[in-house]
């Protein structure tokens, strides 16, 4: 393993190479390659394009409805002031990126991706999706452009997420389903990416998280970014200063790196990944890859992967389906290494308690992905002074959940 | 001379003949018998394929072949095991590995070229690691003089493949399609165009695979490259006959082998 790169800064990666340190990179099949250099290429000149932001923000502001709100959360503050010792427990913020459209902070990356799909003249849209949050964004963004779109999904999680499979045909896509494997998101990924290959004349990948092969992400790095960069503004309006604590959920981790990168740099500004473990990390069935994987390569990038000695991709578990996946986002594995972001794993039992508790005190009802992040909010509080500042990322609505929620509580609907 | 300059210049009738090269899933089946199958109906390349979990470039049928092998606990000691004793039973045959990183990487690229220098494993193919990663495995493997044999394919520019032939050896494998393995076939006028203009580019013999299925494509195909891969119609004999495989592999090999050898 080599050594974490040496920065002064955090914000600088990934390098021309599409690396973090040793992770990330373009580990595709040679058929994918030119696309993938055409899409760096694309999307360096859109950078540079203040028009392509331009669209950007005015389709944020009025079709997504940005900016979501920084809320100060008084019960959930008041709880857990009132449980931790003298003096500590700090102000709870809550990040409502779940008051987007479409319920989540996936809209935020599918808008930008189709942009660039636009502007490359490809005229075909496919998409993986867990809990169906990003298959449902994508198709709307493509019902929004008039592009025909296929969402590839695992046959289980079409199963545990009905709603979202109905929500996504009516906007029009097509949901394709994956019945290999663990016929969940990482064989929606290997299906996708099957697709892709044989369709990539026409057709646009837009993949859901800040993983894949470079410039993926990078750049759903950067269209998630928005997230912090309003956090920022708005903690300072409130507040007049920057905060304490991040805390968001990791799955592929784009919610996560969105909030966290504009703070990177601020060495005040802590930082905590909550990474998915199930049942427990000593069991055979959590999604926590940081804690319970090593460095391997799939899905077109490296980063810290479930697997055994042979290198064979091991499955995950999680309670909550956008959390399912056995790898994360190769600029967490970055993070992870050289110690600036710490992660930490929590299991679906913690989760579900965080989710009841939310809804009881801050009347919002919290996607399970958001509620692993609550659930660090014991332990942090506990730790951290009360005049300090925490900011969790709420990052999509539990709508979609309550079947799963219910069936956990063993409730009857 | 290697295996492969030897096993690409062999000639009919004074003429220099094409090559068969042929694929089947290590662990899928009794790899040993199928193996020995291909050999004696006249493959000349053999390419034995590390199981993976998340076989991303692969059509349905070597997908099932990767998951059979690995439900029935196939490990990467087998793929060894089973590549040395090839050796052992047939010293010129060449013998490539063709598979993913992760499995390739999982103990470090090192120890991977170590073994398959140790297995008398002539070529690697990885699919997953292009030119522009190549210090994952690339430097492991010359080290140990094991060919990286890299994949250039339709979407290959002239302005990509210089980087795509650096560091590559043994031969040059030209995926014909777009796509995963064992779908469709590409039209014979691209195959022809393609070869030629990697050949023109190129010092190592070219190989063309992806849904080449019956002696008559392969016919046709001979003509012009210096190989022809075939796969997933062999794993797919697999999957049929279980333990009485052997005897199909060899008959479609046979015939195979004899409109490759014949083309030209």
């Amino acid at each position: 393993m080599t050594a974490p790169t040496p920065v002064n800064s955090f914000r600088t990666l990934p390098d021309e190479t599409g690396h973090f340190g040793q992770f990330g990179g373009r580990y595709v099949a040679e058929t994918l390659m030119p696309l993938i250099l055409d899409l760096e290429k694309e999307y360096r000149k859109a950078q540079q394009d203040p028009a392509f932001w331009a669209e950007f923000d005015a389709l944020m502001k009025d079709f997504v409805g940005r900016p979501s709100p920084l809320y100060f959360a008084p019960r959930m503050t008041d709880y857990f002031r009132a449980k931790a010792p003298a003096g500590k427990g700090p102000k709870i913020y809550f990040k409502r990126e779940e008051l987007n459209h479409t319920g989540a902070h996936k809209i935020n990356n599918c808008i930008g991706q189709i942009l660039l799909a636009i502007r490359m003249g490809k005229t075909k849209i496919i998409a993986e999706t867990g809990a169906g949050q990003h298959g449902v964004a994508t198709a709307t963004v493509a019902a929004r452009f008039g592009l025909p779109c296929k969402i590839f999904m695992g046959a289980k999680d079409i199963e545990r997420q009905k709603p979202n499979v109905f929500r996504m045909k009516l906007l029009g896509a097509e949901v394709i389903s994956c019945e290999s494997g663990s016929q969940s998101l990482k064989d929606s990924m290997n299906d996708a990416l099957r697709y892709w290959v044989a369709n990539v004349h026409d057709t646009f990948y837009i993949i859901g998280t800040a993983a894949g092969p470079h410039p993926y992400p990078e750049l759903v790095r950067d269209f998630q970014s928005i997230i912090g960069k309003e956090t920022r503004e708005q903690i300072l309006e409130k507040e007049g200063r920057l905060p304490d604590m991040l805390v968001a959920a990791v799955g592929g981790g784009s919610n996560a790196i969105g909030l966290f990168h504009p703070f990177l740099d601020d060495p005040e500004v802590q930082m905590t990944g909550i990474e998915a473990a199930g049942h427990g990390i000593d069991t055979d069935k959590h999604a926590a890859s940081l804690t319970g994987g090593k460095p391997g390569i799939l899905h077109g990038n490296k980063t810290y992967l479930l697997q055994d000695e042979d290198g064979q991709i091991t499955e995950a578990h999680s309670i909550s389906a956008g959390l399912d996946y056995p790898g994360l986002g190769p600029e967490h594995s970055w993070l992870h290494e050289s110690g600036r972001v710490n992660y930490v794993p929590i299991t679906d039992t913690e989760a579900l308690e965080a989710f009841q508790l939310c809804c009881e005190l801050e009347g919002i009802i919290p996607a399970l992905e958001s509620s692993h992040a609550l659930a660090a909010l014991p332990q942090l509080t506990a730790e951290m002074d009360e005049d300090k500042l925490l900011v969790v990322n709420v990052s999509g609505r539990g709508d979609k959940d309550i079947f799963t929620v219910a069936e956990a509580l063993g409730v009857e609907l | 001379m290697t295996r492969f300059e030897t096993a690409f210049a062999k000639e009919i009738n004074g003429k220099r003949r094409a090559a068969l090269v042929c694929f089947i899933t290590g662990g899928d089946g009794d790899t040993a018998a199928n193996l020995d199958a291909l050999v004696e109906g006249g493959a000349d390349v053999i390419e034995l394929g590390m199981p993976f979990t998340d076989p991303m470039a692969d059509g349905p049928a070597i997908q099932e072949a990767n998951i059979r092998s690995l439900d029935a606990g196939t490990k990467t000691a087998d793929i060894f095991r089973m590549a040395s004793e090839f050796r052992a039973r047939h010293p010129q045959v060449p013998l490539v590995l063709m598979g993913y990183a992760n499995p390739m990487i999982a103990r470090g690229a090192d120890w991977f070229a170590n073994e398959c220098a140790k297995a008398g494993v002539d070529g690697v193919i990885c699919v997953d690691i292009p030119p522009e990663e190549d210090a994952e495995l690339g430097p492991a493997l010359r080290e140990k003089s094991v060919s990286l044999i890299r994949l250039a394919t339709p979407t290959t520019d002239a302005t990509r493949l210089p980087a795509v032939l650096e560091g590559s050896s043994g031969f040059l494998y030209y995926v014909s399609v777009a796509g995963v393995t064992g779908m469709q076939q590409a039209a014979q006028g691209s195959i022809e165009d393609a070869v030629a203009k990697l050949k023109a580019a190129s010092t190592i013999p070219v190989a063309v695979g992806f849904g080449v299925r019956t002696p008559e494509q392969a016919s046709a195909i001979a003509k012009v490259a210096d190989g022809v891969v075939v796969g997933s119609a062999l794993v797919d004999l697999v999957k049929q006959h279980g333990n009485e495989a052997p005897e199909h592999l060899r008959a479609l090999t046979s015939a195979l082998a004899e409109a490759v050898h014949a083309a030209r």
